[in-house]
């Protein structure tokens, strides 16, 4: 396959960017589309130039670390599929090829197509974790856990945290993510002890960073592990609920 | 941070320690709480629009009166202005109802007006390739528009027929030659035909996105949210856009 690709380079955070064109010839259907720009970058380094710096790291679609817009969509074409399992049999021979960074306020462009995402950690930070006894390990099944509760909590868990849901959303929002993150422990018996202080948490943390959900749907199309925007009306309700949640006086005469 | 100043966190943001810093230990009023947080103003938006579709639901049966002649629908004007009477004075219950929509109009605009900041603040640098929308509509993309056509349309629409000063034959309280008299005019005809119409679109997306705000999120119903707000928004256009094509076709009969 022989595609051009039209490559948005920007130096450094604080520098101007634009778009490159670069021709690339004898490429396999069977490439991922990571594979493809590391034959760019081999001709760019053979040439003298710079090459394309881009996240990539498993490369199987588990780490969440690689993401680029491609002609507009995030994760590209296939649906399902972060960036390192898009493969080129999915593009035609001779194909312009759009590709652009996740843009957002929160996710400033570094270099290249490398963008920062540790707002998606400052959530995490805010709530993501349970009050767990140390010492010996439990029995198994000691708690008992209903099945569709597990199950959709191992659907929310499976958020890679890759940052494509903001990428997609017209808001720039990241309610998919921590609807997820905050699905996968809500759910749980584990999970119930902070369940509404976790939710306010990671909701007023988002809010310092992203926008607001208008309910496209976009980042439920976006998202490699096909996350649901169910999650997110869980964590509306559950966000809802903290602000009606006051027990700290619960049973206690009023004083002061 | 109050929200209305708020702009965006960067990573690293020197603000990042302070963000609850001006936020008060305690619990406010739970609507000062839900005006403070994004998804807390979607709740507004969504609880004070679900009082907005019940106007307009009962404006249009309200309206239907028409086809029954000048005699039942001036009758049905009175019965709005003596609701209640003797427990309360003459239009006493009608103008609390005013004031609810008021109300209502006020808190959705004003969120939809801060929202709409705060999604402009989360996306600064925007695409500069074209985005592929995959599952945004043209209903959740034109919401601020269909908005504030339906928005001014109200305004003229209240100087029509409330307060008689775009109607020149305007007589206080004959409800049925009000109505006749202004869509005789053919242009207000196609300007009211032409709200409905946005009014339909903003509601096809409203009347769903209303279940995710709230919360309302249950495999049992999901599947009729999509419905219900398309049978919403056509039980409720549909014979909106009757009455100034009846009049203009004389279904609805000259004022008597």
């Amino acid at each position: 396959m022989d595609l051009t690709l039209r490559i948005w380079r920007q130096p450094d955070a604080e520098s101007d960017g634009d778009f490159h064109v670069y021709a690339v010839k004898g490429i396999s259907s069977d490439m991922s589309f990571l594979e493809m720009l590391d034959v760019l970058n081999e001709q760019l380094i053979e040439s003298g130039e710079e090459p394309v710096e881009f996240d990539s790291d498993c490369r199987e679609g588990i780490c969440g670390t690689c993401g680029l817009v491609i002609n507009g969509v995030p994760h590209g074409p296939e649906r399902a599929t972060a960036t390192c399992q898009l493969h080129m049999r999915k593009f035609s021979d001779g194909e312009t090829i759009t590709v652009e960074p996740w843009r957002a306020t929160a996710f400033p462009v570094q270099r290249d197509l490398v963008v920062e995402r540790s707002p998606l950690d400052r959530i995490i930070e805010a709530g993501g974790y349970i009050t767990a006894p140390t010492g010996a390990a439990p029995d198994a099944n000691e708690i008992p856990v209903p099945k569709e509760a597990a199950d959709a909590a191992m659907d929310a868990a499976a958020c890679i945290g890759c940052g494509a849901c903001v990428a997609a959303c017209p808001n720039g929002a990241a309610q998919l993510f921590t609807a997820a993150k905050i699905a996968h422990l809500n759910l749980l018996p584990q999970g119930q002890a902070e369940r509404y202080r976790r939710t306010e948490a990671m909701v007023d943390t988002m809010e310092e960073f992203f926008g607001s959900c208008t309910n496209h749907g976009e980042c439920e199309e976006a998202c490699p592990k096909e996350i649901s925007i169910d999650f997110i009306a869980m964590m509306n309700r559950d966000y809802i609920r903290s602000k009606f949640k006051n027990r700290k006086r619960l049973g206690q005469k009023k004083v002061g | 941070m109050s929200a209305a100043t708020r702009t965006k966190l960067l990573p690293g943001d020197p603000q990042l320690d302070k963000a609850d810093e001006g936020r008060p230990a305690g619990r406010s009023n739970f609507l000062v709480e839900f005006w403070r947080s994004d998804v807390g103003k979607k709740w507004l938006m969504a609880v004070s629009g679900l009082m907005l579709m019940g106007f307009v639901l009962f404006h249009m049966v309200g309206n239907l009166k028409l086809y029954l002649g000048a005699e039942d629908v001036n009758h049905y004007g009175e019965f709005l202005r003596e609701l209640l009477v003797p427990i309360l004075p003459r239009t006493v219950a009608l103008w609390l109802f005013r004031l609810g929509l008021v109300a209502a109009f006020a808190v959705h605009i004003a969120a939809a007006a801060s929202l709409t900041k705060t999604n402009r603040d989360a996306r600064k640098v925007p695409y500069k390739s074209e985005r592929d929308y995959i599952a945004a509509n043209f209903a959740s993309r034109t919401m601020r528009m269909t908005g504030i056509v339906i928005a001014l349309f109200l305004l003229f629409h209240l100087a029509d027929l409330t307060w008689g000063r775009a109607n020149p034959d305007f007589v206080r309280g004959d409800v049925y030659c009000n109505v006749y008299y202004s869509f005789s005019r053919p242009w207000v005809a196609i300007v009211y035909i032409l709200a409905n119409l946005a009014l339909g679109i903003h509601l096809y997306h409203g009347g769903w996105s209303l279940f995710q705000s709230l919360g309302w999120n249950s495999p049992r119903f999901n599947p009729w949210r999509r419905w219900f707000a398309i049978g919403f928004a056509l039980v409720v256009v549909v014979p909106n856009i009757s009455f100034p094509i009846s009049v203009l076709t004389e279904v609805i009969g000259p004022c008597p």
